[in-house]
């Protein structure tokens, strides 16, 4: 208990270095770009290839298990639709984001922390936390509902792709694409947007953290990134939980 | 000049600086010396500030360091430079960004003369050739020489070097030695230089601190301490027969 409070603690005053005007607005905007092409752009493809693929077979499945007569076929193209807006293009893709952006955030900081990078810093006068830490939090806030707008829409190609294979016998373009545009709420866009500026958060701050704070060499260094895949799992799940119940209920 | 009164550290309890009390002067090679973990790297820490010590003070030219606000200690910092062990350059920036970076965070220059005082301090430690590489594609004596590079970049009135020569072989340590001197000299820098390299203690020091288990136990030069007889500290420097034969022989030079 002792320990969780006092990481509580650290993590709580990194964010409060983190979040505090830049130095250099100009090399903080530099840092800025950097992180959103490396943590975001180059996350594009495997968002892409994920979302495609998953909205192929949601759709199949969907497909193959409906076998009352009694339900209408669309309800295929419907369901894929609100299992992707809901749940898969925000909390599951950022559970995936997790592992790769989050693994990436904390073996950066980690290595850099244990080679003396961030001791050069702050012997130099740089907030490190701040010059670190801050353009990667803001650069994942500002890029993955980006990421989770391009999800929504492969995911959807790929179960409209899914409708033209044919797979399962009772599916067909024609009423998929109904199916897609029946009781469409468009406060859910709004819902799976808000929450992966949240996870962004969640993944930036405690993969950071976890870099932060590493003592030791490699072998910490590649713990510490275990840790924070982990960690921001678990926060994931958890903030996704309450902002469900706190946003739909 | 830099000054500390009475420093005492210890770490849960075990006392790894007891007392200690020195002057490190201007324009001159300041080193501390000592076996692995006699405090040196501990004391390094204290003066720079990483660490706090747990009682004692610290002079930079009169300005007290413990519990000195936030933005005087900001000003300090702009003041030093410091070469880590392991170069500490970073990695996803080239040579020439790494020196550049601290002129980019602090200097008010435009960026026309903070790349001409860049590719200055590039070309006083002869790192011209290599502006466009980065870390990972230098050798250790070039990444030395680029931490020096980035370290006097602010130009800097205190220069703080960890183990300069470590993994370098002894020609390469000894051009790291002579360019730090130099730089001493010609900036008139208070330089500060923790090593157990022997070579650099006769070379280089002009002002040397013999830390023992926490306590300084000698402070001389480098005449004075191939002379010296404190047995603690001969059992250090003349460890090795090569230098146990140059004692033997300056002695005999001395006898006549």
């Amino acid at each position: 208990m002792n320990e969780s409070l006092h990481r509580l603690g650290e993590y709580v005053l990194l964010m409060k270095k983190s979040i505090s005007i830049p130095d250099r607005w100009s090399m903080f905007f530099k840092q800025l770009i950097r992180e959103i092409y490396k943590l975001g752009v180059d996350s594009l493809w495997i968002v892409i290839i994920i979302s495609v693929f998953i909205g192929t077979v949601i759709a199949i499945q969907i497909s193959l298990n409906i076998t009352s007569p009694l339900i209408p076929t669309f309800t295929i193209g419907y369901m894929t639709r609100e299992i992707i807006l809901l749940e898969f293009s925000s909390s599951i893709m950022c559970l995936i984001l997790a592992g790769k952006v989050g693994s990436n955030i904390a073996s950066e900081i980690g290595t850099m922390r244990v080679t003396e990078q961030i001791d050069a810093m702050e012997i130099m006068g740089v907030n490190a936390a701040n010059f670190l830490i801050l353009p990667k939090l803001l650069g994942l806030m500002a890029f993955i509902p980006v990421l989770v707008i391009i999800s929504m829409f492969t995911g959807i190609l790929g179960g409209t792709f899914a409708s033209y294979l044919g797979d399962g016998g009772v599916m067909t373009p024609t009423t998929f694409e109904y199916g897609l545009q029946i009781w469409f709420n468009p406060f859910y866009v709004w819902y799976s947007i808000v929450k992966s500026i949240v996870y962004a958060f969640i993944i930036a701050s405690t993969s950071s953290y976890f870099g932060y704070f590493v003592r030791g060499g490699a072998l910490e260094v590649g713990k510490a990134s275990t840790n924070s895949v982990v960690m921001s799992s678990i926060m994931i799940l958890m903030a996704d939980v309450i902002m469900t119940h706190i946003m739909l209920t | 000049m830099i000054e500390i009164k009475n420093l005492t550290k210890s770490f849960e309890e075990k006392v790894v600086l007891h007392d200690i009390n020195t002057v490190f002067e201007t324009g001159k090679t300041n080193l501390i010396i000592g076996r692995s973990g006699s405090g040196k790297t501990v004391l390094l820490k204290n003066i720079i500030g990483l660490t706090q010590p747990d009682s004692g003070q610290i002079f930079y030219d009169g300005r007290e360091l413990i519990g000195m606000q936030k933005k005087e200690l900001n000003t300090l910092r702009r003041e030093m430079g410091m070469l880590f062990q392991g170069s500490a350059l970073f990695d996803s920036m080239t040579v020439f960004e790494n020196v550049m970076f601290p002129l980019n965070m602090f200097s008010k220059d435009s960026y026309k003369e903070r790349e001409k005082r860049a590719m200055f301090c590039l070309e006083r430690v002869n790192l011209l050739e290599a502006e466009h590489l980065f870390p990972s594609e230098i050798s250790g004596g070039m990444m030395k020489r680029a931490a020096i590079a980035r370290a006097i970049a602010l130009n800097p009135k205190y220069l703080f070097c960890d183990e300069p020569n470590s993994g370098l072989d002894p020609k390469t340590a000894l051009l790291i030695d002579d360019l730090i001197h130099g730089i001493t000299k010609d900036y008139k820098m208070t330089t500060i230089i923790n090593t157990h390299d022997m070579n650099s203690v006769i070379n280089i020091g002009e002002n040397i601190i013999f830390i023992k288990e926490g306590v300084k136990e000698w402070q001389g030069d480098s005449h004075k301490v191939i002379k010296s007889d404190n047995q603690a500290l001969n059992d250090f420097i003349f460890a090795s027969d090569l230098f146990k034969k140059v004692k033997e022989v300056e002695s005999q030079i001395e006898e006549g």
